[in-house]
């Protein structure tokens, strides 16, 4: 991979100026994975905070070609794309190599849009999809979402006199992409950027579809201070919340193995979401959070070993 | 003469579908659209288009691909019917407001509940403000035609809006008929090469699609893109006057059967308009001084021109394939009733709703309908506006 200063000097496709928030994981994430690239692209959006924060009319922070269409299809959408370019390819109207990048959060991938994603893995267009998953839907408010962790509380699971903010545990979106047997899926985290662009690049050579799953701290909807999103990103991955690995052509490789491994409460400290843990008897929540944790990690330990 | 065949209305867009041989067609199947997606994917198969082929496993992922594939510059097509097409329904508006010329078979089927496979047009009427250019056709012969049309159509510089070419499930897409196909060649010299705008793979020219546009600019979008519908209806007649001098069958906004003389008409869309030919045949042989008028553009919609042809009658009416619910009158009597409003004089106005999931209509029950035509321009009063034909109480 290219040293940090080679990255530093490539010029960027998202240009500053956008309207995410300050500390935004979702911005960082586009920004690393683009670095990867070295053909041109043609970026996909779901609607969500990305998108609207990129695109106001107008204008726009995409000097690459961009196209946005609905909240439930990214993967659809892309593959229209690059079924255009086999199509003008065929023709010889085109021998550019490029590549196509889908960005969509984790309600636009795990909820509304996991069957259009699914269908594109297996019809198997050459393409990366990319999931920053900041674990709820920010931008109409911090909904819970099927990636929201146990415990959290969003404006859709709050926390109350009887409810500890949501009930349920999270989907593994990564594990059941991995499922369609695609060339290559990863979960990251902007946190180890060189093991993200790594995984990006191998994304991008894979011949077929592939899925990265990034974890994309959110100082709103998470209630952190912007400053903090990069430590709290890398102590979900320490505290195997977010464990960072890769299943290339269906071989699965843990690609970070954290020294110690903290507690799960270690995490949930740093952020507003949870604070209700802590108080009156919901402990036994954190407990069951730490147990699901471990047992995954165990499985995914299995997995790779 | 071309080339005479006698083949199923599917058979016969899937033969237009053939010849235009798009760059890309995304589709899901449903009934009674089926046979199309079949057709065409056996062409595929044969290596007799070059058309890349997606099997997306929903219509809102067809629709999705189709958007997609189009504004990365290529020429698209798709089918569906009924549900399909309510699941595309979010889609549709976005294909229209982005002005991609995607031309679509629509074989009307109606819609759920209950689920019943048949023909009406509640998908189409469903669809009508989506921004979708909508031509109905009488048979098979005008859905194959339409559809090489509809390709023109949208993508004429100053038009760019997607065509749904609506043709009626069973009644015209498992009927054999005998008709004319043009030959490949005459096809593709009428269509022409597709010339891209804006493309998303023109990498030196980098393009944000479906950006966020709030108050500020929306408006202004969108009164562009209501302005596009008056040069789509001119497109609609000269495309139409073209296809004329290449097959010798000329089409137009509307089609006028026996209009000249008549003093009450009959307005209708879809496959029921032959039978109204029909019994318009036999009410004139008995001295009635009646007519028929096909819609074929329902979107856009000739206001005026229904306006000029219908204000002179004493008695008109409108037969509705469709309902829309908790309104007083069908959808296309609504669109007549309001044009004709307009006018100094206007004729007697009645609304019959016909054919609900593919109840027949038929030669007799059109006759009735002359019938009280003849009955309420006498009077001079309207009796009953809105009534059913061939439904029980
Ligand atoms: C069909 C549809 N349903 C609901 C919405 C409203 N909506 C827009 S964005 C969004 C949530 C996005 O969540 P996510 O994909 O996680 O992205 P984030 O905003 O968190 O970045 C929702 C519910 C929509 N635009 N379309
Ligand atoms: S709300 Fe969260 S996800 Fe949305 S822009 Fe702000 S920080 Fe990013
Ligand atoms: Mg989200």
């Amino acid at each position: 991979m290219a040293s940090l200063k080679q990255l530093s000097s490539k010029k960027e496709l998202l240009t500053g100026g956008h309207r995410l928030c300050a500390g935004c994981g979702a911005s960082i994430i586009v920004r690393q994975v683009l670095l990867a690239a070295d053909t041109p692209v043609v970026i996909a959006a779901s609607t969500g905070c990305l998108e609207v924060a990129t695109t106001i009319f107008p204008y726009t922070a995409w000097r690459c070609s961009f196209i946005h269409c609905a909240f439930e299809n990214a993967a659809s959408t892309l593959s229209g794309v690059e079924t255009a370019y086999r199509a003008l390819k065929k023709k010889g109207e085109t021998d550019q190599d490029m590549r196509f990048i889908a960005f969509s959060g984790d309600g636009g991938t795990y909820d509304i849009g996991i069957q259009a994603l699914s269908g594109a893995c297996e019809r198997g267009h050459r393409m990366l999809y990319v999931c920053y998953d900041n674990q709820a839907y920010m931008n109409t408010g911090i909904q819970r979402s099927s990636a929201t962790p146990l415990g959290a509380a969003t404006t859709t699971s709050p926390a109350g006199k009887v409810l500890p903010g949501k009930t349920q545990n999270r989907k593994d979106l990564t594990e059941i992409i991995a499922a369609h047997h695609i060339p290559y899926v990863a979960q990251a985290s902007p946190s180890r950027w060189n093991d993200l662009v790594s995984k990006a690049q191998r994304a991008l050579q894979a011949e077929g579809p592939s899925f990265m799953n990034v974890l994309s701290p959110c100082p709103r909807g998470w209630r952190h201070p912007p400053n903090e999103s990069i430590k709290i990103a890398q102590l979900a991955v320490d505290t195997c919340i977010w464990p960072l690995y890769e299943v290339a052509e269906d071989k699965w490789r843990l690609t970070y193995r954290p020294k110690q491994k903290p507690p799960v409460e270690e995490w949930l400290k740093t952020q507003g979401r949870f604070a209700h843990l802590f108080k009156g008897n919901n402990q036994q929540v954190i407990e069951q959070l730490q147990a699901e944790v471990d047992r995954r990690w165990e499985e995914l330990l299995e997995k790779t070993s | 003469m071309g080339n005479l065949i006698s083949m199923e209305g599917n058979q016969a867009a899937a033969e237009a579908m053939r010849q235009i041989n798009p760059d890309a067609m995304a589709a899901y199947p449903i009934t009674p659209q089926t046979e199309v997606v079949q057709t065409f994917a056996q062409f595929v198969a044969d290596g007799r288009v070059d058309t890349e082929f997606v099997t997306v496993e929903s219509e809102h992922s067809a629709m999705s691909a189709c958007v997609a594939a189009a504004a990365s510059g290529t020429r698209v097509m798709t089918a569906t019917s009924a549900n399909g097409m309510a699941l595309m329904w979010e889609i549709l508006y976005i294909a229209a407001s982005t002005r991609l010329p995607i031309v679509m078979a629509l074989v009307n089927r109606a819609l759920s509940a209950n689920i019943n496979i048949h023909c009406d047009h509640s998908d189409s009427m469903g669809a009508r403000d989506t921004g979708w250019i909508q031509l109905f056709c009488e048979n098979g012969q005008e859905a194959y035609d339409s559809l090489i049309q509809a390709v023109r159509i949208a993508e004429h510089p100053q038009v760019r809006l997607p065509v749904m070419v609506c043709y009626d499930g069973f009644i015209i897409s498992h009927a054999v008929e005998c008709l004319e196909l043009l030959k490949d060649n005459e096809v593709q010299k009428f269509i022409g090469e597709f010339k891209s705008v804006n493309s998303l793979l023109d990498i030196s020219h980098p393009y944000t699609f479906g950006p966020l546009d709030l108050y500020d600019f929306y408006f202004e979008h969108k009164r562009q893109q209501i302005e596009a519908y008056g040069p789509a209806k001119q497109t609609v007649i000269e495309v139409g006057k073209q296809f004329g001098s290449l097959s010798g069958r000329e089409y137009g906004l509307f089609e006028a059967y026996h209009l000249q003389d008549a003093r009450l008409a009959i307005v209708l869309m879809g496959s029921a308009a032959g039978t109204a030919k029909e019994a318009v045949d036999r009410l004139r042989a008995n001295g009635l001084p009646i007519g028929v008028l096909k819609l074929r553009a329902f979107r856009p919609f000739p206001s005026e021109e229904l306006t000029q042809l219908l204000s002179r009658f004493e008695a008109v009416a409108v037969l509705d394939r469709a309902v829309s619910f908790g309104a007083a009158a069908g959808p296309l009597f609504t669109e007549i009733s309001s044009a004709l409003f307009a006018s100094n004089h206007r004729p007697l106005l009645l609304n019959y709703i016909y054919g609900l999931g593919g109840r027949d209509i038929d030669i007799e029950d059109i006759q009735e309908v002359g019938k009280k035509l003849q009955k309420t321009a006498e009077s001079g009063k309207v009796e009953q506006p809105f009534d059913y034909i061939g439904v029980r109480k």
